[in-house]
């Protein structure tokens, strides 16, 4: 069953089309893989479906529903999530206070505490909890803002290139940590650039290139695409 | 509730900060049993503008909205305080135009909120677009001169203002003096603790959230739209509670309680005192209010300029705000504070000191 349907989407600034009449289907339940070179409008697709950017035409629905319209709080509280592509945390708060913050929007009590102590344990942060956010490291301010983006137990959780500025052992856990999460059948979102990750995580491929849906399947299937293996991901990478 | 006034959005906290808050209370409470009148009725001056000073400091400290309003909002509570003390008669009916004109000025704020916010005016462009409406307010009413201008029996009066207005009272007893001191002191007991307690509820959080990243924070889920709406009406709220107070104790007012340089003096307290806490700008904001009392006696131009140079004083020196930063020295230097409370103590001097906002 689809989760997410992008249906017919393009997106223009100015002169320069971003996304292109792009039909994309995130079915409940998947881990799902946008690559592609830089420029070919991943980031951007992430953001029409969150609702950053207003689509210049076309329709996002989201469990049936059409939310083009909506405000992007308004997608998050039907069970949308996100981590931006770079670092978006509270900088000038603790790292505890970041956690709250979002844990607030779905719990509270004695829940929510627990819930705090859980998260920061899971994200090795628990050391780190009463320092501010901005002194973390890049690596750590990923772990914290995907713990953010956790906090609100998303249907959908999607994932801007999680793994940037964080070490290969980072890079697998937070792997193992998305594949433990979508076990439990939370549904990922995954832009990244990292082709030992994606191989790690993702049960199906899109492949985007300027603006527009080039290839799609599973990753074997998109790896065995000579044009996809050249043109986007390089021979070396490839095989 | 003792979690809430301790929380992490305000500094002071423990045995410690309450000892000395009560110590200071008490001190305020017996003050007019060894004052005189005069210097009591000076003190309950300076005091009426404490809430316009806590109000800048929710929405400019905590919110991140720079307003230049505070004075509009001031003006048009102070203005239908008296509209309304006129018109409804003296005695208990001027408990009602105080409760009445703070409600307008909250009213006011919420339309002018509502077209900024959701117009998506913030940053340098909502202190511009709330310093427009101060001006247009004061040139407004300083063409009210002429008898056509008056709503009921009230004459606004233009440039000379309006007066005529009874003071607070209940029934035949007026408040003023030492009762209008104690009523001062209630009111800010009140509203501080109050504030605290919204700072560190999960939605001074919010508050807080969106100053720092309101896509983020939007981004979890929040309508930040309404957070800053909230904040500000409750900014611009204290701020018509200043005007209504203003215009009972002084039994007048003018257009320019509302203009530039009035408009500029909310500003100038609250950046020294230091925005980012309530306590800093409860403080700061009294010291200073005293101090330019003190010097206009003698010059009210110097005064004036004193307060230019100490607002360039200190964006150029302690943008955080000098009471703020003493304030954390001693916090800092205070034996045993570091070793048993580091990871918070400067988490929170680190946040209070950023001037990023």
């Amino acid at each position: 069953m689809a989760l997410v349907e992008v249906k017919d989407v393009s997106k223009r600034f100015g002169g320069l089309t971003a996304v292109s009449d792009v039909d994309l289907t995130v079915n409940a339940g998947e881990v799902h893989c946008l690559i592609g070179p830089n420029g070919a409008g991943k980031s951007t697709l992430f953001k029409l479906i969150v609702g950053l950017y207003p689509p210049t035409k076309g329709s996002i629905f989201f469990d049936t529903v059409d939310i083009t319209a909506e405000r992007p709080y308004a997608r998050v509280q039907r069970g949308m999530s996100i981590k931006m592509q770079a670092p978006s945390v509270f900088k000038e708060l603790p790292v505890r206070q970041n956690i709250q913050i979002a844990l607030q929007a779905r719990f509270s009590g004695a829940e929510r505490s627990t819930e705090e102590d859980r998260l920061l344990t899971l994200l090795n942060l628990a050391q780190d909890a009463g320092k501010l956010a901005g002194a973390l490291s890049h690596g750590q301010q990923q772990w914290l803002e995907i713990g953010m983006a956790l906090a609100l137990q998303p249907q959908l959780l999607l994932l801007d290139e999680p793994t940037a500025g964080m070490s290969p052992e980072e890079t697998f856990k937070t792997g193992e940590l998305i594949k433990s999460f979508n076990a439990e059948g939370m549904t990922v979102l995954v832009v990244e650039h990292d082709m030992a990750f994606v191989r790690q995580v993702a049960q199906r491929v899109t492949v985007l290139h300027l603006g527009k849906i080039f290839a799609r399947g599973n990753l074997e299937a998109i790896l065995q695409d000579d044009k996809v293996a050249e043109i986007y991901l390089g021979k070396t990478h490839a095989h | 509730m003792f979690k809430l006034l301790d929380g992490p959005q305000t500094l002071g906290r423990g045995k410690i900060f309450w000892s000395c808050f009560f110590v200071v209370l008490v001190c305020a409470l017996i003050y007019p049993l060894f004052a005189d009148s005069y210097d009591v009725g000076n003190f309950s001056y300076f005091l009426i503008w404490i809430f316009m000073a806590l109000g800048l400091c929710l929405m400019w400290g905590y919110g991140g909205m720079l307003s230049f309003g505070q004075t509009f909002f001031f003006g048009v509570a102070g203005y239908s305080y008296g509209v309304l003390a006129i018109n409804m008669g003296g005695g208990t009916a001027t408990i009602a135009a105080l409760v009445l004109s703070v409600v307008v000025a909250m009213i006011a704020a919420g339309i002018l909120g509502y077209f900024m916010i959701w117009g998506g005016i913030s940053g340098i462009f909502f202190g511009i677009v709330t310093l427009s409406a101060t001006l247009v307010l004061a040139f407004f009413l300083g063409q009210t001169a002429g008898p056509e201008w008056h709503i009921g029996t009230a004459r606004l009066n233009g440039f000379n203002g309006m007066k005529g207005m009874d003071p607070l009272a209940v029934r035949d007893f007026y408040i003023e003096g030492s009762a209008l001191y104690y009523v001062m002191i209630a009111l800010i007991v009140v509203v501080y603790i109050a504030l605290r307690m919204l700072v560190n509820s999960g939605i001074g959080n919010v508050i807080v959230a969106t100053r720092e990243n309101p896509q983020r924070a939007e981004m979890l889920g929040y309508d930040v739209r309404k957070y800053q709406l909230l904040t500000f009406v409750i900014g611009s709220g204290l701020a018509g509670l200043s005007g209504a107070l203003y215009t009972s104790w002084g039994q007048f007012i003018t257009p320019s309680s509302i203009g530039l340089p009035a408009a500029a003096m909310p500003i100038v307290w609250v950046a020294f005192s230091g925005r980012s806490d309530l306590t800093a700008t409860l403080v700061g904001s009294f010291l200073l209010l005293f101090g330019f009392q003190t010097i206009t006696v003698y010059s009210q131009q110097t005064a004036l300029v004193l307060m230019g140079a100490l607002l360039l004083a200190t964006v150029m020196l302690a943008p955080q705000g000098f009471v703020l930063g003493i304030g954390k020295l001693v916090v800092d230097r205070w034996p045993g504070r570091r070793p048993r409370d580091a990871g918070p103590a400067l988490a929170d001097a680190v946040r209070l000191q950023s001037d990023e906002t």
